[in-house]
């Protein structure tokens, strides 16, 4: 019976309602803005990590570092964007 | 009668008239040829519901060609309004219309789908496949972008252009100083083909890593399929930010947010910035691909491997990260400082290096090779000079504090232009004689085409050397005229001239193709040009299953082996043959996503309602489908390899 419970995914399932409750706290505990946003962003990020791991099998395949690399150079571009533009902007505007 | 007024041209012309009567006598035109010769059905059967890979890329090559035509003749209008000082040709306003168009039309509407054309075609034949991996979501990134290109090209009858060039910078492109509708056409045409241009990414990336012929391993691969798989993945990192910008630019004009106005905590120069962060790897989607044609074309006519495959290789995967890494230098005036100016300069000068690499991989695949100069060939050997003209005034922009002086001058015109035509044109103008006989089954007329060549070259050089010139001694981009007082008159004068020679270029490839349809022998075989990779190694035309046998690969130019080695590339015998169905849900989705981007740009929000429902709903009905495909059996294989066979 326990190989038929698709224990990974109740578990996932459960641990993405609490990424979302921790992130909706931001809303009614009044924290300052660069608390929110922390727990925002940290919330944010295990949650993508989590749905593309637990519920789009992302690691389940021999041809799996594709399915990383691909991830890993899109958050390295996007890192690189972000950060780009705040030295535009902020650092050195 | 005013609700009628909205979609009244604001600044109309002779011209505008003209061409509504012109579009109107050619849709009639069109209907009336369909109905009389009875092709309807034909046409819906075999074009507008097809999901096979070589039908949409011919019908992405049709379409490319045709915008290639209307970008063409903005590019003529322009040059003939700066031709002589004090011109009155175009108003401003009308120039400023056209001068948008063109850029807009030539990137997203004629050098992406002409690109999208040979990733379709060529590539599952090269890797061995059958289709590309989605085949149904590929016949909707067609759709998509045809429908947001016809969007984009009824503004200038209806409602009016967009004039606030292809970038569009806001507070320019904001409600305040853009009140007509034609910034909307801009935001929504360039969203809905967009969206295509994401799935294509997906599909392509997905078919390279999923459906590549047994043996070919990721450095087996023929040099095109590579940077096909480099460019998808700039794609699929890059287009989601210019579809965020859109909807943000959307909603500026339409709902009243703020995020690009000047007030109210608004940026707007966080538009230039998303713009540049898609618009720069953009310039590198369209390259690369160009970079694969030619490393095919010039390894064949050389009757030599690629020189330095593995360099070829890691310097696309370079220019592919460096390309994320310098949107900057597209605004070094902004007012930045001299830190971040200095790093994104560094960034771009780097991109030299493996460009230059490339250049050499080249030069060095030609050494000692017995070259053949065909039409392919001369454009893959005109490429290179002019390309290198193009690269090395790229450095001299890079330099931030340079930058200064050339920013917005015709001598950054001249720049993009030295490499968007050399690099793309010609890589676009190559590819289509060289997979020519592929598609259709004769090839295009040498000796025409050798003059298209040349005509197309010496206009080019004579079009935009003068605007180095006239750009360093201080002549504005998207100027409608200047005094004579300025000089520039003699120089743009000679410019008009190069333009009517590249025109007359084109006339001569249209030529061509009606020439080579009428008298072009049609027994040519397989293998006309005697290629290397694997696309050469099927029937012409290509049979709709591809491969009747799966080929086995065992290096990166299989075919040639098959042909010099003796490399068994057919083992094992025809097997029946799993195949998608057809479908109209594409076509008709993408005409509901027309209706909605049209109902959205002249805000008529009933009608957007219900044909975003539309598309909901075809979404839905995809989800719910029950399509597995179909069969074709052994015996049916058999007799179209035994029909092929008898041409050859």
């Amino acid at each position: 019976m326990s190989e038929l419970f698709p224990r990974k995914q109740i578990m996932g399932f459960v641990f993405s309602l609490v990424l979302t409750a921790a992130a909706l706290t931001v809303y009614f505990l009044h924290l300052s803005f660069a608390q929110g946003m922390a727990v925002l962003l940290i919330t944010a990020f295990v949650q993508a990590l989590l749905q593309l791991v637990v519920f789009m099998h992302a690691g389940e395949t021999k041809d799996k570092w594709i399915i990383y690399g691909k991830v890993y150079f899109m958050i390295a571009m996007a890192l690189i964007t972000v950060f780009g533009t705040l030295l535009i902007f902020l650092w050195d505007m | 009668m005013d609700f009628f007024d909205r979609f009244a041209i604001p600044n109309p012309s002779i011209a505008i008239y003209a061409s509504m009567v012109a579009i109107g006598l050619t849709v009639v035109a069109i209907i009336a040829g369909l109905t009389y010769f009875k092709k309807w059905g034909y046409l819906w059967r075999e074009w507008l519901t097809t999901v096979d890979h070589k039908r949409i890329g011919i019908m992405y090559l049709i379409s490319a060609l045709i915008m290639l035509f209307r970008g063409g003749v903005d590019a003529i209008m322009l040059r003939a309004q700066l031709a002589v000082p004090d011109n009155k040709l175009l108003d401003p306003q009308h120039y400023n219309e056209v001068f948008s168009t063109h850029g807009v039309i030539m990137v997203m509407f004629m050098a992406m789908p002409f690109i999208f054309a040979f990733m379709n075609y060529v590539v599952p034949l090269q890797i061995g496949a059958r289709d590309v991996a989605f085949p149904r979501l590929n016949a909707l990134s067609f759709w998509l972008f045809f429908f947001g290109a016809m969007l984009f090209n009824i503004s200038f009858v209806i409602g009016g252009s967009p004039d606030a060039g292809w970038t569009s910078y806001f507070p320019l492109a904001g409600n305040d100083l853009s009140p007509h509708v034609g910034t909307n056409y801009y935001m929504m045409a360039i969203q809905i083909s967009g969206i295509g241009s994401l799935m294509t990414g997906i599909n392509m990336i997905t078919t390279i890593f999923k459906m590549r012929a047994p043996g070919m391993t990721l450095m087996k691969m023929p040099m095109f399929t590579w940077s096909v798989l480099v460019t998808n993945l700039i794609i699929v990192t890059v287009f989601p930010v210019i579809t965020v910008a859109l909807a943000m630019g959307t909603m500026d004009r339409l709902f009243g947010t703020h995020f690009f106005a000047t007030t109210n905590g608004g940026m707007d120069m966080l538009w230039a910035n998303l713009f540049w962060v898609w618009g720069h790897p953009e310039v590198y989607i369209l390259i690369l691909p160009a970079f694969g044609l030619y490393s095919e074309i010039i390894s064949t006519f050389s009757g030599r491997n690629l020189y330095g495959y593995k360099s070829m290789v890691a310097s696309m995967v370079i220019i592919s990260a460096l390309s994320c890494m310098v949107w900057a230098h597209h605004f070094f005036t902004m007012g930045q400082g001299a830190l971040a100016n200095s790093f994104f300069s560094i960034t771009t000068m780097m991109i030299a290096v493996p460009t230059g690499v490339k250049i050499f991989n080249w030069l060095f695949t030609l050494w000692k090779g017995k070259i053949r100069f065909t039409v392919p060939m001369l454009y893959s050997l005109g490429f290179i000079p002019l390309f290198v003209i193009g690269g090395v005034t790229g450095v001299m922009l890079a330099m931030s504090a340079a930058d200064y002086q050339y920013h917005n001058t015709m001598f950054l015109v001249a720049h993009f232009h030295n490499t968007i035509i050399p690099g793309v044109v010609f890589a676009m103008l190559a590819g289509l004689t060289y997979y020519w006989p592929k598609m259709f089954g004769f090839m295009l007329n040498e000796r025409i085409g050798k003059w298209a060549f040349w005509l197309l070259s010496i206009g080019f050089c004579l079009a935009f050397f003068p605007m180095y010139i006239t750009g360093l001694d201080g002549q504005a981009r998207r100027m409608y005229t200047y005094s004579e007082a300025t000089g520039y008159g003699p120089l743009n004068m000679l410019s008009f001239v190069g333009a009517g020679v590249m025109a007359i270029s084109f006339a001569l490839i249209v030529y061509n193709v009606y020439y080579s349809v009428r008298y072009s022998p049609r027994n040519i075989g397989a293998d006309p040009w005697d290629a290397r990779s694997l696309e050469w190694a099927t029937h012409t035309p290509v049979p709709e299953y591809n491969f009747a046998i799966e080929p086995h690969v065992a290096s990166s130019e299989a075919f040639w082996d098959a042909k010099k080695k003796g490399h068994e590339l057919f083992p094992g015998k025809v097997e029946k043959i799993h195949m998608p169905n057809s479908s109209g849900v594409p076509f008709i989705m993408s005409a509901i996503f027309f209706v909605f981007g049209f109902s959205m740009i002249f805000s008529l929000w009933i009608p957007a309602i219900i044909s975003l429902i539309g598309i909901f709903a075809c979404m839905a009905h995809r989800s719910f489908e029950n399509d597995h495909g179909r069969y074709i059996s052994v015996k049916e294989i058999e007799e179209t390899e035994t029909k092929l066979r008898g041409v050859n």
